[in-house]
């Protein structure tokens, strides 16, 4: 085993290290020690993504001196590290970018805990990710959970703390119904470990043996995933949690949390429980459903929502909608349009958030969309950052949820049937309503209302995140389809 | 109490039985006499003012809450909405509770999680752990990773109460809530200190008959039920015991928020400096080169005893703090 092929699970226990170390420290070492851990889980897991796209093999890593089905175990190919690898830069991007603010409306004594909750919820996303074992995976969601808690309450006053207790109740009930999932799976397989559990489910599906707990194990792991990544019914937590706390927290709950779940949910229905079984089990259909009313519901929302931020947390919740419609699909194809949907939505929704908090700020501190009107004369580069995420989230061509559309379409096309009317109609339906409004506030952005305008520089290191979100959005829509193809040799060796 | 001294312990006990004398009660009108000797007018007039304003706010929340419940909702959506609910509550249930009756009978011979894993742990497990009891050696070596990941759950929970429920002089700049919180009545702060001699003296007995069992548990872990999760949370009872019945200035002589930072940082840092290195070497298929000793005693087994300490000592400093900052908002 080479010393690249260490670093996953190295950056998990350095990750847990430091967010120890950080609650000992001071603010400013804190913040410091945050980002050089950020910084240096980036490098590896670039390095591991090299290695793995490189060699075009997946490995798995023994978590002690047992193989399975006896010890943990993690596992690094394509689809995981180049998942957590852009889902890295977004941290990086994220900290830096919402520092200003963070430092500003957190307590200077306690802004060493808002750190450790940044360093926990990349830790959970780093082993929600890697992990090859159910269980595992359960203690990660409930860190990632008390972590975002965490990250929702930060600045302390009477809104994010009620928004922090809904956000508290739907996931706690969301992570009990993962939890009855995996203990009925166990009961019925008698493993824990993913490849064992797959083996297991695949003989129990051929002989229909306890098939109702089978289905009633897929439908509590689905709806307890989907319940905590905000899919369409049980959204109501999003608006108050991603609108009324720090743009840091809400760029990593929107982008980091809720992402490291569905890869999770990805995660299962390929390696655990198995595509055909999933199509056997019919639970997909559910999923298709439920993403439309998402995809739909999301931007009626939006475009009634008063401030931009809640105006981003619906859309998050519209986009969300279109991961759980490509699962709903219930193809391979659909699953690797999910996983593409998951990494473009991702850096753009953090991008967002990181702009829109300049923009307000530059806007005389409000938070109503009538009063960014002018906004691009008064902070350029922030107003341009926004544009090119609302163009990217309608769908301009040479972007990345461009691709995510016509993949979809494409997926669809291919299933034919019922499928591909519903899909069809959906994406357009949904792509007007994204049109509506966000092309409303991107032009507002450019009206002249005012005869001069006071130019507003943002902070060096917001500047900074700014620039490497377009970058990273860039390289992500201009370079899609060599990243579409690795993700896909990646989907072919991840079963 | 200089009566009392006149009587043997017999002649005490006897009189205790037929309820002639309390042998507590001189102690307890001692400690009642002392109690408002320390309490000066003025901070007693101050502490009514605050319980009148409190009782105006409380009664200001009521009216508002009652304001809120009139508000135009019709009456049957509100109907509608509570059948929805009990219809919801009641289709789980009974879902769950079909899908338990399909479950293979536990221990039965088809029984699926009777299979090559439990038979591992069950047969090798003291071969290749060196705990003699198993389920320590399946949690903190098999499955070590799972149990480092609950100890930073435990580290995450203390982390959250206390970004949110830490309150220092310089909360107050920053939150208004945390300014109100420290003044007021109902909080733990206002009515400090206490003055319960029952408790107070079996506190007396009970806390290092706690701590000791505590330590008994964690050290014997690996051979005999038990642990760290249990020993811990013996030890963490005691704490609270100890900070309930002396208040937190006896406490604070020697655990402070400096000291759980202390422990628990050193302990969680233990635990996953030493896990990377036996993941390592594990997973390149190295001898790790830690002698598991003789089973049965206790320097044996391995890591999995100074794990279990570190676990034991994670777990009651959790209990406390979490404790401690529930009700008084600083350690």
């Amino acid at each position: 085993m080479t010393l690249v092929q260490n670093f996953p699970a190295f950056s998990i226990l350095l990750t847990i290290i430091c967010a120890v170390i950080t609650s000992v420290l001071k603010r400013k070492s804190a913040s410091v020690l945050t980002t050089l851990v950020i910084f240096v889980n980036l490098v590896m897991n670039f390095m591991v993504m090299i290695y793995t796209i490189r060699t075009g093999e997946s490995y798995v890593y023994m978590m002690g001196h047992f193989p399975a089905p006896w010890g943990n175990e993690i596992r690094a190919g394509i689809f995981e590290t180049v998942t957590m690898t852009v889902l890295l830069f977004v941290i990086l991007f994220s900290y830096l970018g919402g520092y200003r603010w963070s430092a500003a409306r957190i307590e200077p004594s306690k802004y060493n805990l808002y750190c450790v909750m940044v360093e926990l919820s990349m830790l959970a996303l780093l082993a929600l990710i890697y992990t090859n074992d159910l269980f595992t995976a359960y203690v990660f969601i409930e860190i990632s959970t008390l972590a975002a808690a965490g990250l929702v309450m930060a600045k302390q006053n009477g809104r994010s703390l009620v928004a922090g207790v809904r956000y508290m109740i739907m996931n706690l009930v969301g992570s009990s119904l993962f939890l009855l999932g995996v203990v009925i799976l166990y009961t019925i397989t008698g493993h824990l470990l993913m490849v064992p559990i797959h083996d297991a489910v695949a003989q129990l599906a051929e002989t229909q043996e306890y098939r109702i707990p089978l289905d009633v194990t897929v439908a509590l792991i689905s709806v307890g995933l989907g319940m905590k990544s905000a899919l369409y019914p049980f959204e109501k937590w999003v608006p108050g949690a991603y609108s009324n706390t720090t743009p840091t927290s809400s760029a990593m709950l929107s982008s980091i949390v809720s992402k490291g779940y569905i890869f999770l949910l990805i995660k299962i229905y390929i390696r655990v429980i198995g595509l055909p079984v999933i199509d056997m089990l019919g639970i997909t259909d559910v999923m298709f459903v439920f993403g439309a009313a998402g995809m739909i519901m999301g931007s009626v929302n939006a475009i009634r929502a008063k401030t931009t931020r809640m105006m981003i947390a619906y859309s998050s919740v519209a986009q969300i909608g279109y991961i759980f419609f490509a699962i709903g699909l219930g193809t391979a194809d659909g699953l690797m349009v999910a996983l593409w949907h998951l990494i473009a939505h991702a850096a753009t929704k953090s991008m967002l958030f990181i702009s829109c908090a300049e923009l307000n700020d530059a806007s005389g501190n409000t938070h109503m969309r009538t009063a960014l009107k002018g906004a691009f004369y008064r902070s350029p580069l922030a107003a341009a950052v926004f544009s090119l995420g609302a163009v990217n989230l309608v769908g301009l061509p040479l972007l990345s949820v461009f691709v995510t559309k016509f993949m979809m379409g494409q997926a669809a096309v291919a299933l034919g049937g019922r499928h591909m009317v519903i899909t069809l109609i959906c994406l357009a339906v949904s792509t007007l309503l994204n049109l509506g409004y966000f092309m409303n506030t991107t032009v507002s952005f450019f009206v002249r209302d005012e005869a001069s305008y006071t130019v507003h520089t943002p902070a060096r290191l917001t500047k900074f995140s700014l620039i490497g979100f377009i970058a990273l959005n860039l390289i992500l829509g201009l370079c899609a389809a060599p990243i579409y193809e690795i993700l896909l040799t990646g989907l072919s060796r991840f079963a | 109490m200089s009566e009392q001294k006149k009587h043997s312990a017999g002649e005490r006990f006897r009189r205790w039985l037929n309820q002639d004398t309390d042998i507590l009660e001189q102690q307890m009108i001692a400690a009642q006499m002392k109690a408002p000797a320390e309490v000066d007018p003025e901070e007693v007039e101050w502490r009514r003012q605050r319980l009148e304003e409190e009782a105006q706010e409380e009664q200001a929340v009521a009216r508002r809450l009652e304001a809120f419940n009139e508000q135009k909702v019709p009456e049957t959506s509100r109907f509608l909405y509570c059948c929805i609910c009990v219809c919801i509550c009641l289709a789980m249930i009974g879902m769950l509770l079909y899908t338990v009756t399909m479950l293979p009978k536990f221990a039965a011979e088809w029984d699926p999680t009777i299979n090559e894993v439990p038979q591992r742990y069950i047969e090798k497990g003291l071969q290749e752990t060196g705990a003699v009891n198993i389920v320590t050696g399946m949690i903190l070596d098999y499955r070590a990773f799972d149990t480092l990941g609950e100890s930073t759950v435990l580290f995450s929970a203390v982390m959250v109460v206390l970004l949110l429920l830490r309150m220092d002089a310089e909360s107050d700049k920053y939150s208004t809530l945390a300014a109100a919180m420290r003044s007021m009545p109902h909080t733990d702060t206002f009515y400090e200190p206490k003055h319960d001699t029952i408790l107070q003296h079996t506190a007396k007995i009970l806390f290092p008959i706690a701590v000791l069992l505590g330590i008994y548990v964690v050290l014997n872990g690996h051979l005999s039920p038990g642990g760290g999760f249990s020993g811990g949370a013996i030890i963490g009872a005691g704490l609270v015991l100890h900070v309930t019945a002396f208040g937190f200035q006896d406490i604070r002589r020697f655990f402070t928020y400096k000291t759980y930072q202390r422990i628990v940082s050193a302990a969680l840092l233990t635990y996953a400096v030493s896990k990377t290195y036996s993941f390592y070497t594990g997973a390149n298929h190295l001898e790790s080169g830690i002698p598991l000793g003789t089973p049965g005693a206790i320097l044996s087994s391995g890591l999995i005893l100074v794990l279990n300490i570190c676990v034991g000592f994670i777990v009651a400093c959790t209990v406390y703090v979490l404790y401690a900052v529930f009700r008084k908002g600083e350690v």
